[in-house]
């Protein structure tokens, strides 16, 4: 089986797999970076959400054959140090979570967001957001995370 | 109760406080040797655990799959303990229900089952109990120490104080002379404390599991990885019920990593050395597969002959007869009839199912990894598939990616302990792919509900009788009684029809269809005699003051008497389930092009007793409110000559982003009463509130769940 060689989260991978294997599985299964969730395979959901050059990507239908190792894979366990971006702190201050299952995948894909976009409107959030999935229907609070995030740590500390 | 008696009750209300685990714990007991004896009979740990830097490990022997109970019970238990619940840690308690099971499930029957939304409702008392008992064996120990009278001890939180001497003592500390008590301190309800005075129940305390949530740290049983694991699938068709014959093993073992082909009564497995050689053998598999009792069925025919069997004068099973229906039906100035359906609908949590399971080399023993809402078959099936003692099975619960009613059965967790077994000492983990969980779903049965309903000619309603055709047996029957509306005449039957589909309990069960049929049909009565929706509800709430609250709150914050703007409407539904009085109220806009239904806010107000963290019921109504939606207006699976046919969110939608309503604002009514189940009552208040706004935006009725935009089209054309 080919070798090859994958930079995630500023460190240096390199995995023994056959061509054509998932990304999601690589990540999940070959490299225990488990914080991805696989929740249907097809780009349904969004539960797999990581970014490739910055860019959101669904892990599930990425093959291993289309990512070079020049790329930049962040997941999200490389997202921030110690749970301190601010996404992350307002997803708690909101307390968005229920199961918690898809949340990776919605943080990674809010975060992509507010990258390129520091002050979404409501549309432009759910117009982004609108791919991933939350059973638990935690969608209001999700909003409400990402538009206190986009307001900055300031707002975030006087919310509290 | 001596200690004998004590470690081998089920009472659940152990306590052995220590340094460490179980048996480091009894070295700070002064008498050790007595229960040195005894431990290792009983399987048997303690709901707190404290150490002497103050950390306060309490046990959560509840499923967490989103609702909140692993912050809650440990909270009710941290409130009478009197703990500092910064210090405080969680961890899933072993599965002992005889020590950790709820007495909520009745007389003679303690079962660790986190379902029907009954785990507040169902360890409040015992949790109070236990966390008082702790606080009590602390305090018997400073009292001895000191040299004072009980009665003069305090407790600040995770602190015992003698305000006479000004002495303080924190409860870590307390572990270099702490004694055991020969028997458990009785706690009375006057040495629980007054509500008045909880510093954590009802308070906002954050979610103890959120953080992990936030980091990919939460750990689910699908994130286990252990040495020399493999994995295993299995393809188990889409006709439920059929047996494969499987027509390429020889093909099958010859493919890479492939280790296993294992055959089982309605399925053909394969371990493989890594997931996607598992998946790619998956794909080869050539299979034929036999009838079933579901062959040949089409879902969509299905109410045309559960109409029959609702006309018919066989009778089912009656669930609530309440004076003379058909007398009051014959002699009734006016009478109704509807009939209401539902279609199939599937759980789709966001965790496909799965388990790891580790078979020691000599088979007699086992390990679990899993997420599960466990139930009454000991250790999910596993010392049963494996033919062993329950004793030598040890369960590693793991956060659930959803339950919703899917995660109570243990099919998941039982073909995996077959699996297991075949290549012990390797652990396997099973995955069920989206496809596989879906096509082989238990799904909340399809229904039809017959109502008939009189009144008295000034339009009281003097009648109601509902009969439920349909199969699931008492998964159809959920939701069917009034207990809260005053109606002297009442009549509930279900009517079963097997056919073969494999059923289960969907977040609030029968609530939702059968909910919708009352609730529809009442505004259907009100309309016909000019009443407002929300009046005739009051005047049928006059014996129920604690549903009325709920009913008045919702109309309050929803602004019911105030006009709307052109092309809304709003609707009313009232129901109880686990115990929650719930109002809920929504607005609605219609694109009558296409018939698409928008609900722009949802408004709702609950009674639930004791709320012990109101932001988290606050987010349960809000999710459930959110699921309800999804599955009103889009869930739907249909059988095609027995197969099903979805496999996938792309053809199985569920509820996005772009249709969640504006606003979802909800109310808690203030109480002292016991506290009930809140995780479900938001859920089926969806379907009949949009169907009742929809009614009085169009003056058309929505009959038949979900509401797609054809179904919809359809009601407008009608």
């Amino acid at each position: 089986m080919p070798k090859y060689s994958l930079r995630i989260n500023n460190s240096q991978y390199t995995v023994e797999v056959k061509e054509g294997t998932s990304l999601l599985w690589i990540l999940r299964e070959h490299l225990g970076l488990t914080g991805t969730k696989f929740g249907c395979g097809v780009a349904q959901c969004g539960a797999c959400t990581i970014h490739v050059d910055g860019a959101p990507m669904r892990a599930c239908i990425l093959s291993i054959d289309g990512v070079t190792d020049g790329q930049q894979i962040t997941t999200i366990e490389g997202l921030s140090k110690n749970n301190d971006h601010p996404l992350q702190e307002a997803w708690a201050e909101a307390q968005v979570p229920q199961c918690g299952y898809c949340q990776s995948g919605q943080i990674m894909q809010a975060a992509a967001l507010l990258k390129d976009n520091p002050n979404p409107s409501r549309e432009e959030i759910t117009a982004h957001m609108n791919g991933n999935l939350c059973r638990c229907g935690t969608y209001m609070r999700i909003m409400k995370a990402i538009q206190m995030a986009a307001d900055g740590p300031l707002s975030l500390n006087q919310k509290r | 109760m001596d200690r004998r008696q004590f470690l081998g009750t089920s009472s659940g209300i152990a306590l052995f406080i220590g340094t460490g685990g179980i048996l480091s714990s009894l070295v700070s007991c002064q008498d050790t040797s007595a229960i040195k004896g005894d431990l290792p009979k009983h399987d048997i740990t303690a709901w707190v655990r404290l150490s002497t830097d103050g950390i306060i490990t309490i046990y959560n022997p509840a499923a967490e799959m989103g609702q909140g109970s692993m912050t809650a019970l440990p909270l009710i238990f941290a409130e009478e303990m009197d703990a500092d619940w910064d210090k405080v840690r969680v961890e899933f308690s072993p599965q002992v229900p005889e020590i950790y099971g709820s007495s909520g499930w009745g007389a003679n029957r303690k079962g660790m089952l986190t379902a029907g939304s009954r785990s507040v409702k169902g360890y409040y008392k015992d949790l109070r109990i236990a966390g008082a008992q702790a606080r009590a064996i602390l305090m018997q120990s400073v009292a001895k120490k000191w040299e004072v009278p009980l009665t003069e001890l305090e407790t600040v939180p995770s602190m015992v104080i003698h305000e006479k001497s000004k002495r303080k003592i924190a409860y870590g500390e307390i572990l270099s002379f702490l004694e055991a008590p020969e028997t458990m301190p009785a706690i009375n309800a006057e040495d629980l404390k007054d509500p008045k005075d909880f510093r954590l129940i009802g308070q906002d305390i954050p979610r103890y599991d959120i953080p992990a949530k936030t980091d990919g740290s939460a750990q689910f049983a699908i994130d286990i990885r252990l040495p020399n694991m493999l994995y295993g699938v299995f393809e188990r068709g889409s006709l439920h019920g059929a047996q494969p014959t499987l027509n390429n093993e020889a093909t099958i073992l010859g493919l890479a990593g492939v280790i296993k082909v294992v055959k089982i009564d309605y399925a053909i497995g394969i371990i493989a050395e890594t997931i996607e050689q598992a998946l790619a053998a998956k794909q080869q598999l050539d299979i034929t597969w036999s009838e079933a009792q579901a062959s040949g069925l089409n879902s969509q025919e299905l109410y045309k002959s559960y109409a029959k069997v609702a006309s018919s004068n066989k009778t089912g099973k009656l669930i609530t007869q309440k004076g003379n229906f058909k007398n009051a039906f014959q002699k009734a100035a006016k009478t109704y009839q509807a009939d209401f359906k539902n279609d199939y609908i599937y759980h789709a949590q966001m965790e496909p199912l799965n388990s790891v399971v580790q078979v020691a080399e000599d088979g007699q023993s086992a390990e679990v990894w899993v997420g599960s809402q466990q139930g009454f078959i000991p250790k999910m099936g596993v010392p049963r598939a494996l033919g062993i003692d329950p004793e030598n099975v040890k369960v590693n619960l793991q956060y659930l990616g959803g339950g919703l009613g899917r995660r109570s059965l243990v099919d998941y967790v039982e073909e995996c302990a077959w699996l297991a077994k075949e290549v012990a000492p390797n652990p396997v983990k099973l995955m069920w792919t989206r496809e596989d969980d879906l096509r082989y779903g238990a799904f909340r049965p399809i229904s039809l509900q017959r109502l008939q309903a009189c009144t008295d000619a000034e339009g009281n309603i003097t009648g109601l009788a509902h009969y439920v055709i349909g199969d699931g047996d008492n998964l159809v029957a959920s939701g069917i009684r009034n207990e809260f509306y005053n109606i002297p005449n009442q009549h509930a039957e279900i009517r079963v029809v097997p056919q073969g589909i494999r059923l289960k309990h969907w977040r609030a069960v029968g609530h939702g269809p059968n909910k919708f049929a009352i609730e529809c049909l009442i505004d259907e009565i009100a309309s016909d005699h000019g009443k407002d929706p929300v009046a005739l509800r009051k005047s049928l709430m006059e014996n129920s003051p604690r549903a009325l609250a709920t009913l008045e709150k919702a109309a309050e914050i929803a602004k019911w008497e105030e006009p709307l703007a052109e092309g809304r409407a709003k609707g009313v539904a009232f129901l109880e389930r686990s115990g929650t009085l719930s109002t809920g109220i929504c607005e609605i806009s219609l694109d009558r092009s296409t018939g698409k239904i928008k609900v722009h806010h949802f408004w709702s107000a609950s009674d639930a007793g004791v709320v012990i963290q109101p932001d988290n019921v606050k987010a349960q109504m809000e999710g459930g409110i959110i699921m309800g939606m999804s599955s009103v207006l889009k869930e739907q699976i249909t059988i095609k000559d027995g197969h099903v046919q979805q496999s996938n969110f792309h053809d199985y939608s569920i509820l996005r982003m772009e249709d969640v309503p504006e606003t979802i604002e909800t109310a808690i009514i203030p109480s002292a009463e016991a506290p009930q189940g809140v995780g479900e009552s938001g859920t089926p208040l969806v379907a009949c509130a949009i169907a009742n706004a929809f009614y009085s935006l169009t003056g058309k009725k929505l009959r038949h769940l979900p509401f797609t935009p054809e179904r919809v089209l359809a009601a407008l054309n009608a």
